[in-house]
């Protein structure tokens, strides 16, 4: 099955599969070579993700080439770890390639502590944000909002709870777009997406969602850290989660309009999962509208979170909410429409990123002034007690992949074979023997994260370096993990 | 009628079965719930009502799905007993079901999982060797 994937190796870690049929444009795939036979091997199952991608190289109006980065695994139609840029005019909003978690990112946040002078009171620490930061499923927030209210935050985003007092007016031009997504339509969100999100502002949820304190254990790109305010041995906390509620329900409902639209506007779509509008039709522009909502949503959410987070560091070791910045908070999951060049020609493309971070590098003024000189951070998340990292974007990156990053591991094993293989207990017992303080509300769920359920966060971010579309600028590693 | 599960690398792929579609969309909602909370932690007291509809049976599967979905957070409930009625008019699927549940208690059900969507992934409602099954993927 294999065979029908012709791939040609163009350098150590970049791949090209040629447009043939029905693809409009080539599949670039970043990946090693062991990776690429992982993803042959799959082709003749139900998932693949080299199917995927040239799939969404087949759709309406895409531009330049159809994306895979070395994280890259099946997603819903669009793969995950997968970035395609359509025109404007020509092109198509597809929904899988935004997909249920709506701007889910991360956020990385600095202290002047060091590993040392925190170990004694790490434990504390946990406990303190395991009881501050509302985790796991039917958790619910601080901040209630009625749905007037919630209008006001899905259209400004970060800015709206900075303004109610969670967070701080300088956290705004360290967070991507400057915490507010421009376009965002609440009208486009429908009544029950908004009632769902009623109790969920600044919860951190589930699944692969965590809040980290970490170490930054070693600085790989010197300039680049000094530019972020990092340094070995450093203490930094890191935030993963998304939209919630509020963001699975736009897509779920934009799944159902989208499929609709796809038959009235009739696009010939290679399966289901990749039902799209045109960008400039009114379902189209709805759908962004709504996808920006969503994302300030999530901007929101884990602004709160960072809030939270530093209150606890308050309790516990008396700094300053300021004593605490924020590195930076960028989105994994979005649909933005940006300036690139195309076959030598500027562009403003609508750039999809499903599972992939924007990652400009150095010059671009979307990038906090801080970073402009080296480009900016983009934040890669580990599995469960393994390393995370701080990346930056390169210009090869601008040139081969619209300016877009890793953003993780991947599963490796299903959720159901973990919970089999490992046990939430013993898992917590080797990460403390290994001084990582766990806190989770469901120990299945710890089993269905073990750190082996993943693929290497090392070899993914390896490959991005080798195919210099991503640089390393520091390696950071957990000492405490909160999970929902 | 029974659910049962379909290893997934990311997700969870669910698939009611039933002697008829009707009992084949009712365990794919059980299973959907019990994804999140064992089914025999809740308990049925409260029943809420939902009517959908959409331009095929498989896409009436995930209306189903998702908008029971969205009641974990809208009105605070789980549910782990189901009922339905499917019918066709001038070509559009309509639904009307129910469900039996109560308001979710993280101590007391102890939650195992969240599902965030449900997608079209691996989406199939048919007759297999006498039997109806209503399956698709579900994002957790």
């Amino acid at each position: 099955m294999g065979d029908e994937f012709r791939l040609e190796r163009v350098s150590e870690a970049e791949w090209i599969l040629p447009a043939t049929g029905a693809m409009r444009v080539p599949a670039r795939i970043f990946a090693d070579a062991e990776m690429i036979a992982v993803l042959r091997a799959e082709t003749g199952g139900e998932w693949s993700a080299l199917r995927q991608v040239r799939n969404v190289a087949a759709l309406p109006g895409i531009v330049g080439a159809a994306i895979g980065l070395p994280d890259i695994h099946p997603g819903y139609g669009f793969p995950i770890g997968g970035v395609a840029a359509f025109d404007r005019n020509d092109g198509v909003v597809v929904v899988g390639g935004v997909g249920f978690d709506i701007n889910c990112g991360v956020r990385l946040m600095r202290t002047s502590l060091t590993r040392s002078a925190i170990s004694d009171r790490l434990d504390r620490l946990a406990d303190d944000l395991y009881r501050t930061v509302p985790a796991g499923l039917g958790s619910t927030g601080k901040l209630k909002l009625a749905l007037a209210e919630i209008d006001r935050l899905l259209a400004a985003g970060a800015k709206y709870v900075i303004d109610h007092g969670y967070g701080l007016e300088q956290d705004l031009e360290f967070i991507e777009e400057q915490g507010t997504m421009p376009g965002a339509d609440p009208g486009a969100v429908s009544v029950r997406a908004k009632e769902r999100q009623f109790r969920q502002v600044g919860t951190l949820g589930a699944g692969n969602h965590y809040l980290e304190v970490q170490y930054v254990e070693e600085v790989l790109d010197p300039a680049a850290a000094t530019a972020y305010g990092l340094q070995r041995d450093q203490i930094v906390i890191s935030i993963h989660t998304g939209s919630r509620a509020l963001g699975h329900q736009i897509g779920q409902d934009y799944l159902t309009e989208m499929e609709a639209a796809t038959r009235k506007y009739g696009i010939e779509v290679p399966e289901l999962e990749l039902v799209c509008a045109p960008i400039a039709s009114p379902e189209g522009r709805r759908y962004l509208s709504a996808v920006a909502s969503g994302a300030n949503c999530a901007f929101a959410n884990r602004e709160v979170i960072g809030h939270l987070v530093r209150e606890s560091f308050t309790r516990v070791f008396g700094t300053r909410p300021e004593e605490v910045p924020l590195v930076y908070d960028i989105g994994h999951n979005n649909a933005k429409f940006e300036r690139h060049v195309v076959a030598g020609e500027a562009r403003t493309v609508l750039v999809h990123r499903k599972g992939s971070t924007r990652a400009f590098g150095p010059g671009r003024d979307e990038a906090p002034v801080p970073y402009r000189e080296v480009g900016h951070p983009t934040l890669v998340g580990g599995s469960m007690g393994t390393a995370s990292y701080v990346l930056r974007g390169t210009e090869v990156g601008m040139e081969k992949t619209f300016g877009s990053g890793v953003h993780g591991a991947g599963r490796a094993v299903s959720r159901r074979k973990a919970a089999k293989r490992y046990f939430g207990r013993e898992i917590e017992q080797e990460l403390r023997s290994r001084g990582i303080v766990l806190r989770a509300h469901s120990m299945r769920g710890v089993a269905e994260e073990a750190p082996g359920a993943y693929k290497d966060v090392e070899r993914v971010v390896a490959a991005a370096q080798t195919a210099g579309i991503n640089q390393v600028v520091a390696r950071l590693r957990p000492l405490a993990v909160i999970k929902g | 009628m029974r659910f049962e599960y379909r290893d997934h690398a990311a997700d969870v792929e669910v698939r009611g079965i039933g002697d008829t579609v009707e009992e084949a969309f009712a365990a794919a909602a059980a299973g959907m719930f019990n994804v999140m909370v064992d089914l025999d932690r809740i308990v049925p007291q409260q029943r809420l009502t939902i009517a959908v509809s959409a331009p095929r049976i498989e896409l009436l599967l995930v209306e189903w799905l998702g908008t029971l979905l969205g009641e974990k957070e809208i009105s605070g409930l789980i549910f782990s007993r189901f009922a339905v009625e499917i019918d066709t008019v001038a070509g559009k699927s309509r639904l009307r079901g129910s469900a039996w549940g109560e308001q979710l208690d993280p101590a007391r059900h102890r939650p195992k999982l969240e599902v965030k969507g449900v997608s079209y992934a691996g989406l199939r409602v048919e007759n297999q060797d006498e039997k109806w099954i209503a399956q698709c993927v579900l994002d957790t």
